[in-house]
């Protein structure tokens, strides 16, 4: 039933395509997470921060988000790697040929960055602000705080913006394919081109994507409905 | 910084610019007609078609845009390639561009982002409205183009606004599948000049004022016609 060409082994395109998967939910899982950490760095920044703070994160969120993710991929491939040998030419280390999956998880993280800072600030802002005052009165405060009463209390409203931006970063892992790599996309283009096959490659890889994001629209639905327990619902 | 190419590419950048406008306004208008009816029988008419119209869009949401692009263009047209009937017919010199994949691309999955909004939208009319119109003795389709469809649109028009957005950063694809929009030029220039910085630049900063353009478009639109909240 399934074509040769696509069958494990030797002959066949099988094992490489699932590599590809492989490291395109690599790329997208470490993305995401760089992407969570910016995230709160920057919605912190945005609602906390003094001027200086407050001035780089605004630039951060503009930029990234209204330059189109190609464009920004391939800015900071180079700019990052150039920077990262700078540095190691300061401390006295020859240039390094940058990996090009840490180059993409970077570059991906940073974008992600962006629209995490926007998720997180407008679910900070949904908190009501007696509960954060209230933990304020009991002495709390800056991570412990956050720890223990404003995280908590903010994540039913972050999750249905993080669990998009999950489906976000697993759909702009293909354009990493743009300046060269070896997840999903690029092992397929290279397949095609190889073999010729281009439809039955691509039908494949979108295929391959498809489910991907099904499994994990599945396993969202599940999360999102834990965490509005006890919360009446909107509809 | 070395910006002495900029004179000498001025030009092929405006017909870049022209390109890339031609792209998003055609996608985004064509990608919108098949939207409002994608998204109106999610919620009204026959339920195979709602399922139908369903699948489509979690097909095109589901899977990445620079595949279903590649798909198009490598995939459908190596296919039309193999005919020679079709590459005989007069048809083939727009076969054959890349220009025609990248539309037909962003126009499916347009469709398939906005028949979702349109499907919500269509959802958030008041009934009473709609009810209010029937009374009024109107036919369906009088309904739908009277009432129903102005009110949606006019209440996502927000939405809308952050999806053209995403559409215009969508655009460069376009330069993938050989179409020299301002994405296209840009990557030339930096084959033609070995410069890595200046020409991206350029690029991020024309990218950012069309954001900016398209957000204060909407936003005029918007204040034209006043919501009551």
């Amino acid at each position: 039933m399934i074509p040769e060409i696509l069958t494990f082994g030797d002959k066949g395109f099988g094992d490489e395509l699932l590599r590809g998967a492989q490291f395109t939910l690599f790329i997208a899982a470490s993305a995401y997470i760089i992407g969570i950490m910016l995230g709160l760095l920057g919605a912190s920044a945005k609602l906390y921060g003094g001027l200086v703070s407050r001035g780089i994160a605004a630039v951060y969120t503009t930029i990234v988000r209204s330059v189109p993710e190609v464009v920004l991929i391939l800015i900071l491939y180079f700019f990052g790697t150039r920077g990262i040998n700078t540095l190691l030419g300061l401390v006295g280390f020859g240039p390094i040929e940058v990996n090009g999956t840490l180059a993409a998880i970077l570059v991906l993280g940073v974008v992600q960055g962006a629209y995490h800072t926007e998720v997180f600030r407008a679910a900070i802002q949904a908190v009501p602000v007696g509960q954060i005052e209230a933990g304020k009165a009991f002495g709390m405060g800056g991570l412990q705080l956050f720890r223990r009463v404003t995280g908590p209390a903010m994540l039913p409203n972050a999750i249905p913006g993080l669990s998009n931006l999950w489906l976000v970063v697993i759909k702009d892992t293909a354009l990493v394919a743009v300046v060269g790599n070896y997840e999903l996309l690029s092992t397929t283009a290279s397949a095609a081109a190889f073999t010729k096959r281009y439809m039955l490659f691509f039908l494949t890889t979108g295929l391959i994507y498809l489910i991907i994001t099904l499994i994990s629209s599945y396993f969202i639905g599940i999360l999102e409905r834990r965490y509005r327990r006890g919360q009446t619902s909107l509809a | 910084m070395n910006w002495t190419w900029f004179p000498e590419y001025a030009p092929q950048l405006l017909q870049g610019l022209w390109l890339t406008v031609q792209l998003l306004v055609l996608s985004m208008v064509f990608g919108m007609i098949l939207a409002v009816p994608v998204g109106l029988v999610q919620v009204t008419g026959p339920k195979w078609l709602g399922a139908i119209s369903k699948g489509y869009c979690t097909l095109m949401r589901g899977t990445p845009l620079l595949v279903q692009l590649w798909l198009l263009y490598f995939g459908l047209g190596s296919v039309f390639a193999a005919y020679p009937e079709i590459r005989q017919s007069s048809l083939w010199p727009i076969l054959r561009e890349g220009y025609f994949y990248a539309i037909l691309a962003f126009t499916l999955n347009e469709a398939g982002y906005g028949g979702e909004i349109m499907r919500g939208a269509f959802l958030s009319v008041p009934k009473g409205e709609l009810e209010a119109a029937r009374a009024f003795g109107m036919s369906p389709w009088k309904v739908l183009v009277r009432v129903w469809l102005p009110r949606a649109v006019r209440n996502v028009l927000p939405t809308l606004a952050g999806e053209t957005v995403l559409m215009l950063k969508a655009t460069p694809l376009a330069a993938t599948v050989t179409v020299m929009d301002v994405f296209g030029v840009i990557l030339r220039v930096r084959q033609n000049t070995y410069l890595t910085y200046e020409p991206l630049i350029t690029a991020a900063i024309i990218y950012m004022v069309l954001t900016f353009i398209v957000t204060r478009a909407f936003g005029h639109i918007e204040r034209q016609v006043p919501i009551r909240r």
